[in-house]
């Protein structure tokens, strides 16, 4: 992507250029650039894994790869995906958006911005290094419970020290977040002024600051368990195999919010841009986010019904799961209403909104079922659960980052990407994740449990089915790639506004935005 | 009006799918839905489940039906204006908040119901102690003199078949649409009574596993260093399979569990045979044969007969007793021909320097396995065995060392 920020070398003050440009980056459009460039490639690298995994599954019987090394791919896949692709993509357009959004010159603490980036190749690094060592990468799930992660081989401290230095860099990306929009808003930008996107990213923040301290205290006391003699998950030194489910939901549960939240921000800016109306329910789209939020700190437990909880303890923590159907059902009723008497045009940003409207909302249903205790003993750990959780991550969280791409990749290289393609990379991705993970519901509810290498004949049809749309998904994101990459070679000039229906500082500058934006704060009525 | 449910839910299920995939007629095989079982618990959270299933359906109905409206009246090509004024109105988003805490109300109250009876482990007349291990499954049934069904405890480990497993190995060439029930079968199946209240307590020998038959109802997880609960009342005879549901490690995927429901004579004459009616007392079964069973699976090795433990035994009875034993216990991962396995860590025993260093070494290995690995310690496995398979490991894949272990050695190291 630099050929398009190139072109603003003379606005640079003293800035660095070539390579150090890059490593010694502290302007905010540079490092979201780096996020994402880095989020996109991890999303391939977990994504053949993911074909690895698929290649496996395609049919029964063990074809390629051992039964070990399959427990190494989901779970390589999943730390992948989630704190590669995932959490870094949405840092990367807080980065780039955050600050025009607000009339921000730059993030708060541009220095910290630089570190927060650098420390996520050297984890990765180090976690991808773990595939050739003895014993092999981490094999025990991403949700990495004992006793079994504690019988991973010489991957075991690398485990640990890359998911410190991924929580590290969250954390610090959090708070410069939280810095930006607390102390940088232009002025008359009062905080129920904000664009949603600000909005939910302001709240996922502050859950990233609660959250990730739980997830390295966990992972820190497998550490002294294994090396030092402590017995925090050993019930036979008097600790409590359970307990590292408990402290790892609150961490992961408030995680998945985390992997929404700003999703939903996403969609509430592009929707009423292409509705050509504000966003209905401004208010409640805020307190319903917040209250999500909230919520996501009381159910952790909803993912461990088949432990053996207390009856009371159960009841309890299906009740308040089913209570966070309630805010999501408020900002789905929401995004209708926008649509509702607008006058829509389809460009490929909607499209995907739409899509994840559509998609995130089936996800939601299964994860409504999820939640009803009884069912969920028969749904738990079997692939009606895989099906869930990647409707909500796939169609969700990856299409609402795919939209906001479309959405702001001509105010960041100042050219339209190519429409039609654009749109064939949607139906392509659109039916084909529907292809992928809609049977899994149905392998699921017929008895096939998950994180396994090969099943029963029985489960072949849908498997095989299951696997093709894997395929044909994974190869249309090619195409992501290469309309990106043309867009930043070149293309149709993308004017000011960009979108007709745009509102927003963002849209007040020129595209491509330049180095150095809002030097003078610009003034909100 | 079960069934009536259950032929709806499909049709609705298959007409979902059709509409994502246009399959052809062929779908009649393909599994759509969760099974009602036989158990009421079982039958319970089917009902539970097809209720919020049709709920979700219909709000489905309801909210994607405005959202396609829309997308197709308000379309720009067809000339709609924006209505710019309409961007709040308390009255609708109160009403989009009550309708769904109304609805969601509605389902809890069952769910509730449902929870508490599923909880409700009292007065069982059969309890089986389950153990999961990596990565087999262990069962005793707990007997009291005065039990109408079991007197003495008496138990048995069961591992997947001898078929499947060979089957399941990576190129093994095995078209394993020829073995009927692939990964599904083990070598001794749980019996139990239909119509009785059977309790399941639960517990690990070593990581996380769960214990999960689709059909009787429920999952729950095994824990090391806690016993956990479930109960289950079938309420037909027949045959019902399900597997470990908690990522255990390598073999995860095949542990799987087969539990016969059988009359109660049946049953009682199973007890008796082995060794669980008054007066019996074998503590273990040994593996392989299944008395009074004759539906069992394809039995894992011949190495049934309850040798005398005390007696020594011939190289050849060692030999052939130990191969079994190792294929069943040991190749999961040292593999059948011994050579370990690079990926997982698994050292090969073919050469290696306890199978072919002193003996005392390699019993103590068994007994105690190698902490922090997933060598688990062997010893819950009979002398005999544990004999067996020493001299076999000694004496395999080129590791002629001559050694002949007896039970009374593996005993004396204890
Ligand atoms: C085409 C895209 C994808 C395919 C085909 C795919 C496929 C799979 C498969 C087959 C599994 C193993 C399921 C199991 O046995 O438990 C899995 C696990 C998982 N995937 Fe994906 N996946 C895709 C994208 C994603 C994305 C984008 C994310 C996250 C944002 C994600 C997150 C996960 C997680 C969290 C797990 C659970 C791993 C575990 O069990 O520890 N996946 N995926
Ligand atoms: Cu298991």
């Amino acid at each position: 992507m630099s050929t398009a920020t190139d072109a603003h070398h003379d606005e640079h003050h003293d800035a660095p250029s070539g390579w150090r440009r890059w490593v010694f980056a502290t302007n905010h459009k540079d490092i979201g650039t780096m996020y994402l460039v880095f989020a996109l490639t991890l999303f391939f690298v977990g994504g053949a894994m993911a074909m690895v995994i698929r290649a496996e599954l395609f049919q029964p019987g063990l074809q390629f790869v051992d039964p070990g090394f399959f427990n190494q791919m989901t779970t390589m896949h999943a730390l992948m995906m989630i704190f590669g692709a995932v959490m870094p993509a949405f840092v990367g357009l807080a980065n780039w958006m955050v600050p025009l959004m607000v009339g921000a010159p730059d993030m708060a603490l541009p220095r910290m911005n630089n570190w927060s980036f650098w420390i996520l190749p050297v984890a990765f690094g180090l976690l991808l290094s773990t595939l050739f060592v003895s014993g092999g990468a981490p094999a025990a799930g991403w949700t990495m419970y004992p006793p079994l992660v504690l019988q991973t081989g010489d991957a075991f401290p690398f485990l640990i020290f890359s998911v410190h230095l991924m929580g590290m860099s969250s954390i610090m990306g959090a708070i410069n977040i939280v810095v930006t929009i607390m102390n940088m808003r232009a002025p008359g930008m009062g905080l129920l002024k904000m664009p949603l996107f600000v909005w939910t990213w302001l709240i996922t923040a502050y859950l990233l600051i609660l959250a990730m301290p739980v997830l390295a205290g966990a992972v820190t006391m497998l550490l002294t368990d294994e090396y030092f003699g402590t017995s925090f998950f050993n019930a036979g030194g008097g600790g409590d195999p359970l307990m590292f489910q408990h402290v790892f939901w609150f961490f992961g549960h408030p995680e998945v919010y985390i992997m929404i939240l700003p999703a939903f921000g996403i969609v509430s800016q592009i929707i009423p841009t292409f509705a050509r109306k504000p966003l209905f329910g401004y208010d409640s789209m805020v307190y319903a986010t917040a209250s999500i939020a909230f919520l996501s700190f009381i159910v952790w437990a909803h993912h461990m019904f088949t432990v053996g909880m207390p009856l009371a303890g159960q009841l309890f923590f299906m009740f308040a799961t089913m209570l966070i159907a309630v805010p999501t059902g408020v900002k789905v009723f929401n995004w209708m209403t926008t649509m509702w008497r607008g006058s829509m045009t389809f460009e490929t940003p909607m499209l995907f909104a739409i899509g994840f409207v559509f998609l995130f909302t089936i996800g939601g249903f299964s994860g409504l079922m999820l939640g009803i205790t009884p069912a969920d003993f028969q749904y738990h750990d079997t692939y009606f659960v895989v099906a869930h959780f990647h409707y909500v991550l796939v169609p969700g969280a990856v299409f609402a980052i795919m939209a906001g791409v479309y959405y702001w990749l001509p105010k960041w290289t100042g050219h339209m990407y190519n429409e039609k393609l654009g749109k064939l990379h949607f139906w392509l991705s659109a039916i084909f994740v529907n292809v992928t993970f809609f049977p899994q519901h149905f392998l699921g509810l017929a008895g096939m449990p998950r994180r396994i290498p090969d099943y029963a004949t029985q489960f072949a049809d849908f498997n095989m089915v299951s696997s093709i749309g894997a395929f044909v998904f994974g190869a249309s994101q090619l195409l992501f790639v290469y309309i990106i990459w043309s867009c930043v070679r070149g293309g149709e000039k993308a004017s000011q506004q960009v979108w007709e229906g745009a509102e927003g500082l963002e849209w007040t500058v020129p595209s491509p935005a330049p180095h150095h934006t809002f030097e003078v704060a610009p003034e909100v009525k | 009006m079960r069934e009536r449910i259950r032929q709806y839910s499909r049709s609705a299920v298959f007409g979902l799918l059709s509409f994502f995939l246009l399959l052809p007629a062929a779908l009649a095989d393909w599994e759509l839905n969760l099974m009602p079982g036989v158990t009421p618990i079982s039958r319970d959270t089917y009902q539970l489940h097809m209720l919020i299933f049709w709920v979700c359906v219909a709000i489905a109905v309801v909210v994607f039906g405005v959202m396609f409206y829309s997308l197709y009246m308000f379309r720009r090509s067809r000339g709609a204006q924006p209505d710019t004024t309409m961007v709040h109105s308390t009255k609708m988003e109160i009403i989009w908040t009550i309708i769904p805490i109304v609805i969601l109300v509605a389902m809890a109250i069952p769910a509730a119901e449902s929870l508490i009876k599923i909880e409700d482990t009292r007065a069982p007349d059969i309890t089986i102690k389950v153990t999961g291990y990596q990565w087999k499954w262990h069962y005793e049934y707990l007997g009291r003199p005065d039990d109408p069904f079991v007197q003495s405890n008496f138990g048995f480990f069961s591992n997947i078949d001898a078929v499947s497993n060979a089957a399941r190995q990576v190129g093994s060439g095995v078209d394993v649409y020829q073995i009927e029930n692939y990964l599904r079968d083990v070598d001794r199946r749980v019996i139990v009574p239909v119509n009785k209240k059977v309790r399941i307590l639960l517990t690990s020998n070593d990581v996380l596993h769960a214990w999960w038959v689709p059909e009787l109802g429920g999952k729950r997880d095994a824990i090391p260093g806690f016993v956990n609960e479930m109960w289950f009342q079938a309420e037909e005879t027949g045959v019902y399979r399900g597997q470990c549901a908690e990522l255990c490690g390598r073999d995860h995927g095949f542990m799987p569990i087969v539990v016969e429901v059988q009359p109660e004579d049946e049953f009682a004459a199973w007890v008796a045979a082995n060794g669980g009616a008054a007066g019996g007392g074998v503590a273990d079964v040994p593996g392989g044969s299944q008395a009074a069973t004759a539906s069992a699976g394809g039995a894992a090795g011949g190495a049934g007969s309850s040798a005398a433990v005390d007696m020594d035994m011939s190289m050849d009875e060692l030999m052939s007793r130990g191969e079994s034993a190792y294929l069943t216990n040991c190749s999961a991962c040292h593999q059948p021909n011994g050579q370990g396995l690079e990926v997982g860590g698994f050292p090969a025993l073919a050469g290696s320097a306890i199978a072919t260093g002193p003996v005392d070494g390699h019993i103590g290995q068994l007994l105690n396995g190698v902490p922090g690995t997933a060598m688990a310690s062997f010893a819950y496995l009979s002398d005999a065995d544990i004999a067996a398979i020493i001299t076999y490991e000694r004496n395999a894949w080129g590791n002629d060392t001559g050694d002949i272990v007896q039970p009374a050695d593996v005993k004396a190291a204890r």
